[in-house]
């Protein structure tokens, strides 16, 4: 991992930069995406990701809504480490990250520059905030299964 | 005056605590209040020498607890000025309010009617009534708010009709802090034969409770939110109100006797309402704790509290980072945004430096239809919050930026 990524100051502007400036932060009508919207899980954040699956590949992903700076960049972060991914590697980059924010032993090589989120882990308030977004994939993916599963 | 300083030595929480590094400012009273020692020992003696099922022993025990748990329904009944008859023990302002849609709702609403409420009210007073309302084909309607989002005597009498048979509003609302003319409102209801429903959770605690005074039909509140234990709370209620309704919950201490043929004889108001044994050292609780707000006076909570609130905004009067929602607010509730940052962020940035307040929309969901925004930080006083609390806070709001809102994570 690069030394950068393990100096606080840099991990501050990384978090503010994507909170900022968002990666894939604008929703398409495209109807080859399908939609996550996640609302319920607070009464504050209330975002939406989608992403086009095809064949077992995350071939894009995007987000929009209103949410405070850890679900923007949490899920800003997601969007930029899954796209392209297979759904296998999408699964252990997320199973990775949900570690990560559980304060459990994670592979920091995975996440890449979602490691500036390490902190949200002692702050029990705000571990929805910064999985919101992961969840949405999540809901994607497993949607995106059933449905090969069934043909 | 209150010398707050001897007042802060009776709540074990206030005895300097530390939160995230910081000696702790609790600025969410309108959440939850902190109890002092008065309730938390009455509550021990329950546990230490007298535990026992009330209104069932014929032994000295349960006649002693007997003893305590009636005599709180004669001190509620001095508090809100009411017969203790019409004190219904509850599980607090939100189970109350669920009696009265439920019990007196359902069974005298029809196709038709209409049951007026506001968009500033909580949801435990907009849920229970949008179900009722699909459930008998009644109509939701709400009572305009004026630009600061106040209710006022003037907006009920233009949305009073023939076919309004309830008016539901709080005494004081949970996000503006806004004291309504409870009184003057009860009269315009009844002027068309409406019943008044008052949701007090966030008065009773605040500013001086008169029900007689107020002539509303059912008023609702929480122990909790005025130094008692959570888990409690009352419902008054009109004793001819109270003796029409059917309970809402049925089982033991409730009824007098029953029959296998169905026939089921019940106690009493209030008794009728209190199935199951109930939260017996809540009670005890909250009946320490109205005796001990009485002691400090509720003249004085109310101008303590509106002091602190004219001392914040004054000193907030400069800074160019935050927006105030209740400017004019009557009561300790601060309503606010810093510019640009998002509550929940802000309210952690402000939660690193030791002060509890907090953020979002504060159950009240409908309110940004009002005020335009959908999550609010919302700083609530108490008697026993002092001036340099309110230099804290306003001290966090000053340093608030965006950068020191994400460096808490590092």
């Amino acid at each position: 991992m690069s030394e950068l990524l393990k100096d606080p100051m840099v991990l501050r502007e990384i978090l503010l930069d994507h909170y900022e400036y968002p990666h894939n932060h604008k929703l398409t009508d495209n109807p080859a995406f399908k939609e996550a919207h996640m609302s319920s899980e607070s009464c504050i954040d209330d975002i939406r990701v989608q992403a086009k699956i095809t064949d077992g590949i995350i071939e894009d992903v995007r987000f929009d809504g209103r949410a405070c700076t850890i679900s923007t960049a949490s899920t800003s972060m997601m969007t930029d480490l899954v796209k392209g991914k297979t759904i296998a590697e999408a699964k252990e980059i997320m199973n990775n990250y949900f570690a990560m924010i559980d304060g459990r032993e994670f592979d920091e090589n995975m996440l890449e520059e979602a490691v500036a989120l390490q902190g949200v882990s002692k702050q029990a308030n705000r571990i929805k905030c910064a999985t919101i977004g992961w969840h949405g994939l999540e809901k994607l993916i497993a949607e995106s299964e059933e449905e090969n599963d069934g043909k | 005056m209150l010398d707050v300083n001897t007042i802060r030595k009776d709540f074990p929480m206030l005895d300097g605590k530390l939160m995230s590094g910081h000696p702790l400012v609790y600025l969410d009273n309108s959440a939850t209040t902190f109890k002092p020692n008065a309730v938390i020992n009455a509550i021990n003696d329950f546990y230490h020498n007298y535990t026992s099922n009330i209104h069932r022993g014929e032994y000295e025990l349960s006649q002693k607890a007997d003893t305590a748990y009636d005599s709180v329904r004669k001190i509620v009944g001095g508090f809100i000025n009411c017969d203790e008859k019409e004190v219904v023990f509850t599980a607090g302002a939100t189970n109350g309010l669920n009696i009265v849609a439920y019990s007196y709702g359902l069974a005298n609403l029809k196709a038709g009617d209409e049951i007026l409420i506001t968009l500033a009210e909580h949801a435990s007073n907009v849920l229970p009534w949008f179900d009722v309302a699909k459930k008998t084909g009644a109509v939701i309607r709400y009572i305009d708010l004026d630009e600061e989002g106040r209710l006022t005597p003037a907006a009920l009498e233009k949305a009073m009709t023939e076919k309004v048979r309830i008016v539901a509003f709080a005494a004081v609302t949970n996000v503006l802090g806004y004291i309504a003319d409870v009184k003057e409102l009860c009269r315009i209801a009844h002027e068309y034969g409406a019943v008044t429903v008052v949701d007090a959770a966030q008065s009773a605690a605040h500013i001086h409770t008169d029900v007689k005074d107020w002539d509303c039909d059912f008023m609702a509140f929480s122990s909790h939110k005025m130094c008692g234990p959570s888990g409690v709370g009352v419902l008054y209620g009109k004793k001819a109100l109270l003796d029409a309704m059917e309970p809402f919950t049925y089982g033991g201490g409730s009824n007098a006797r029953f029959e296998k043929d169905g026939t089921v004889i019940l106690k009493e108001t209030p008794e009728k309402f209190e199935s199951g044994t109930p939260d017996m050292e809540g009670v005890i609780g909250l009946g320490a704790a109205l005796r001990y707000i009485s002691e400090v006076g509720m003249e004085n909570i109310s101008a303590h509290e509106k002091a602190l609130r004219d001392y914040f905004m004054n000193k907030i009067a400069d800074y160019d980072n935050v927006e105030v929602y209740n400017p004019n607010g009557d009561t300790g509730i601060i309503a606010f945004n810093v510019k640009n940052i998002f509550a929940q962020d802000a309210a952690s940035y402000i939660g690193s430096q030791g002060i509890a307040v907090r953020s979002g929309n504060h159950c009240a969901k409908l309110l940004h239809n009002v005020i335009g925004v959908t999550e609010t930080i919302r700083a609530s006083f108490y008697f026993y919050n002092t001036f340099e609390d309110a230099d804290r806070l306003a001290e966090a709001i000053k340093t608030c930026t965006i950068e020191n809102c994400i460096g808490i994570f590092f």
